[in-house]
């Protein structure tokens, strides 16, 4: 259920991007979802196919790049990949600190078809 | 003619920037906006009446996000606090468009605390900004330690934890350092208040944090 405000906005914010470039269709999008937001693609895609029906966004895909959550140690420097359930290095047992990395929702790329009807 | 854009869009992009807007009005009356976080059943509601119980001085306006009831407004007024309504109708989370329709009609006296009960859940409140200074998050022992570890996000940006239900952390073994370890490492910065929110047990830390914030 918390995908489908997300996606409401996020053909919003396509559609807008589209029209600026004029473009007629959009026949995929590319999404980074960083996973510390805890979407869910499925639930991304399918509210995404119902929300772009009727809009030159219908049809397109949307092709979604996940980012793993990276923490850094504050005592050896390390950078790891989240495990779940610990933030603890896995080098030198201290806890980690989030770098920001895996908060990431955004629209990279689109790919649109523009010119004569 | 076929080709690939470069976008590079937060989706968030226009509710920030609406947020910002509705934040500088907030700042140019001196309000104090703190935007409240939790589960549903954490103690959101029982530790606002804590906190406002305790901040003297200044006067306190509340809005209230639910899905569809006004079970938690009427039980504030009822204590005399200025508390407004946002039935969000099925949405999980607030976002400042709805926060522009609400704060039309209010009468947000200059200097006051606003303060904003989020919808329950811990996902894409999150990820909205509404206009506030801080984030507070409240958890509860009996939703478990565990809680940093499954909803990263929320803890990384609030500015504040309170952990509720101190009275009942023995009964469901609440691994007490297990959640503060993945408090820090979300949020080193951010205080950890274990409080009672039925006795008020560890609320003046919380008020006087609170208040030491605006001074
Ligand atoms: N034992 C205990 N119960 C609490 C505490 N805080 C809240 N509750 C109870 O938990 C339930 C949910 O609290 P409420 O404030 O409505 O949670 P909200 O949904 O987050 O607003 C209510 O029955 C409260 O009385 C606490 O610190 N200790
Ligand atoms: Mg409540
Ligand atoms: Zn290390």
């Amino acid at each position: 259920m918390h995908e489908a405000s997300v996606t409401e906005a996020l053909v919003k914010l396509a559609l807008e991007e589209a029209l600026s470039r004029d473009a007629l269709r959009v026949t995929a999008i590319g999404l980074v979802v960083g996973e510390t937001t805890g979407y869910m693609g499925e639930s991304l895609e399918f509210y995404f196919r119902n929300f772009s029906k009727g809009t030159i966004l219908e049809g397109a895909s949307l092709n979604i790049a996940y980012v793993k959550p990276k923490i850094k140690c504050p005592n050896c420097s390390l950078v790891f990949e989240r495990k779940k359930f610990t933030f603890e290095c896995p080098a030198c047992g201290t806890p980690g600190e989030m770098t920001g990395i895996g908060n990431e929702f955004y629209i990279d790329t689109m790919d649109i078809e523009t010119g004569e009807r | 003619m076929n080709e690939r854009i470069s976008v590079k869009r937060a989706v968030y992009e226009e509710n920030d920037r609406r947020a910002a807007v509705l934040h500088q009005g907030f700042a140019a009356k001196d309000v104090f906006v703190v935007n409240i976080l939790g589960g549903p059943g954490a103690g959101k509601t029982s530790s606002l009446k804590q906190i406002i119980a305790r901040l003297k001085g200044r006067p306190v306006s509340v809005i209230e996000g639910d899905i569809a009831s006004d079970i938690d407004t009427q039980a504030l007024r009822a204590l005399g606090i200025d508390a407004y309504q946002i039935e969000t109708g099925g949405d999980c989370h607030l976002n400042a468009p709805m926060m522009e329709a609400i704060v039309a009609r209010m009468d947000i006296k200059p200097g006051s605390w606003l303060f904003i009960e989020n919808i329950g859940n811990l996902v894409c409140p999150a990820e909205f900004v509404i206009g506030e200074d801080i984030k507070l998050l409240v958890s509860s022992t009996a939703e478990g330690a565990d809680k940093p570890y499954k909803y990263p996000a929320a803890f990384q940006r609030a500015a504040a934890v309170i952990l509720t239900k101190k009275d009942i952390a023995p009964y469901v073994h609440f691994d007490e350092a297990y959640f503060r370890a993945g408090v820090r490492a979300l949020n080193p910065s951010a205080p950890v208040f274990l409080v009672d929110a039925l006795s008020g047990d560890g609320f003046d830390e919380v008020a006087s944090w609170l208040s030491g914030l605006r001074t």
